[in-house]
């Protein structure tokens, strides 16, 4: 029971933008009350310094298409979370979760991506632990 | 002659004890708890810096004048927020702090406004090599220097330690001119000045001077633990000398880390600047 309670915690505080991720700039330019999780067709993955950026097809309410982009941070960090240059190809059906900037362009920074094959990846900091199951319960590694 | 039930008995009782003596090894080797014995990285190439979860097991003593290795501040050494806390500007200090545009810290800008240059892939230059994005560094040590090689930028600097003093006077470097010597068996203290005034102290737009002269300690704590701290004497600039670092802790990373290229290349920064940035601020 204290070990869910510590990890809703965790999970919460999860969300609050970490310094130690977004090291080239700060949270200026980026909306950081809003959260919009789309579903997109992967269009560019550019593995790239200062900063990788997805750019993705979502078709809105009207029918239209609305080309984005959203940033992550640096291969390096990235790379730390699990993610490569093979993350995405293009036509890749996915979900992304972002911070959109405040002047309304589609533009954002990614939170959280939802891979074709169900695979959840975050932009949370290392030492942070995903949400997952209970740890107390957890089979040791073999 | 024993009834066969019990030989396949103990048979059984054999394999299981031996297997389970293997695993306990494996398991050990892999989180490293036996002595003299380190666990490989997570990826033989472009090893991931994560920081170890739980508590450290201890090390064995650091071995004398020694601090050579693979050295890993995780998030701590990214320093995305500029120094804790500086000395007071003077006024010098203060009209250079208002005219550099930073990203983060306490007096960021938005994105399109920054005048960082680093953002156009000028060198980082000392010390901000140190005080941003310190990321897995390596310290080769030779008989007449001591040479670091660092993930950010590819960076390297020579710190000869063949007795040699500081230049006077000498044309200005990026990374400017160190040498080094050792305190104590543990503390290797490195001496630095000559650098240029074009770049930057940390990544929240303090300054620094071409007359700053840079003290570094590297206290080796055991053979996996080292400390560093950072001293920045400017008197142009700051109205006293003020730790940039203080006792930053590095860990050891295993022998067969493979540090990655973390490189500024001046076409994917205009790349992102025109994909991103411009339209992030258009209003």
């Amino acid at each position: 029971m204290k070990n869910r309670y510590i990890l809703v915690l965790l999970l919460i505080s999860g969300f609050v933008a970490s310094p130690a991720l977004f090291a080239h700039h700060g949270n200026a330019s980026f909306d950081t009350d809003k959260k919009l999780t789309m579903k997109a067709t992967v269009t560019e993955w550019s593995w790239a310094n200062p900063h990788c950026f997805l750019k993705f097809d979502v078709t809105d309410d009207k029918g239209d298409i609305v080309h984005w982009t959203a940033e992550t941070s640096n291969p390096a960090d990235m790379t730390n979370l699990g993610w490569s240059n093979q993350t995405f190809k293009p036509g890749d059906q996915i979900s992304v979760t972002l911070q959109p900037v405040k002047n309304g362009r589609p533009i954002g920074r990614v939170m959280d991506v939802v891979l074709p094959n169900g695979q959840t990846l975050g932009t949370r900091p290392a030492g942070l632990p995903a949400p997952g199951p209970d740890p107390s319960k957890s089979t040791p590694p073999k | 002659m024993l009834k066969r039930p019990v030989i396949y008995a103990l048979a059984v009782i054999t394999v299981l004890v031996s297997s389970a003596v293997r695993i306990q090894i494996t398991i050990a080797q892999q989180s490293g708890t036996v002595q003299n014995q380190e666990a490989a990285p997570a990826a033989l190439w472009n090893s991931p810096s994560i920081a170890p979860k739980g508590p450290q097991t201890s090390s064995p003593a650091a071995p004398p004048r020694d601090i050579s290795g693979t050295w890993d501040a995780f998030n701590s050494g990214i320093g995305a927020g500029g120094v804790k806390s500086h000395a007071p500007f003077t006024d010098l200090g203060k009209k250079m702090a208002d005219s550099y545009k930073p990203g983060d810290g306490p007096r960021k800008v938005e994105v399109g406004l920054i005048n960082d240059p680093l953002d156009e892939c000028d060198p980082a230059g000392f010390p901000r090599d140190l005080l941003f994005e310190l990321r897995p560094f390596d310290v080769v040590q030779l008989p007449d220097r001591v040479v670091m090689l660092y993930e950010y930028q590819k960076i390297w600097r020579v710190i000869w330690t063949d007795g040699r003093e500081l230049p006077k006077n000498p044309e200005p470097r990026w990374y400017g001119y160190s040498v080094g010597h050792w305190d104590d068996d543990s503390t290797f203290v490195v001496n630095t000045m000559g650098m240029n005034d074009r770049t930057w102290l940390d990544n929240a737009g303090d300054p620094h001077g071409a007359d700053m002269r840079v003290e570094e300690r590297y206290h080796r704590v055991d053979r996996d633990t080292m400390e560093i701290t950072v001293k920045i004497d400017d008197p142009k600039i700051y109205t006293e000398p003020w730790l940039g670092l203080n006792k930053l802790v590095l860990r050891r990373q295993p022998k067969s880390f493979d540090i990655r290229e973390m490189i500024c290349s001046p076409t994917e920064a205009a790349e992102y600047k025109k994909m991103v940035a411009d339209p992030a601020t258009e209003k």
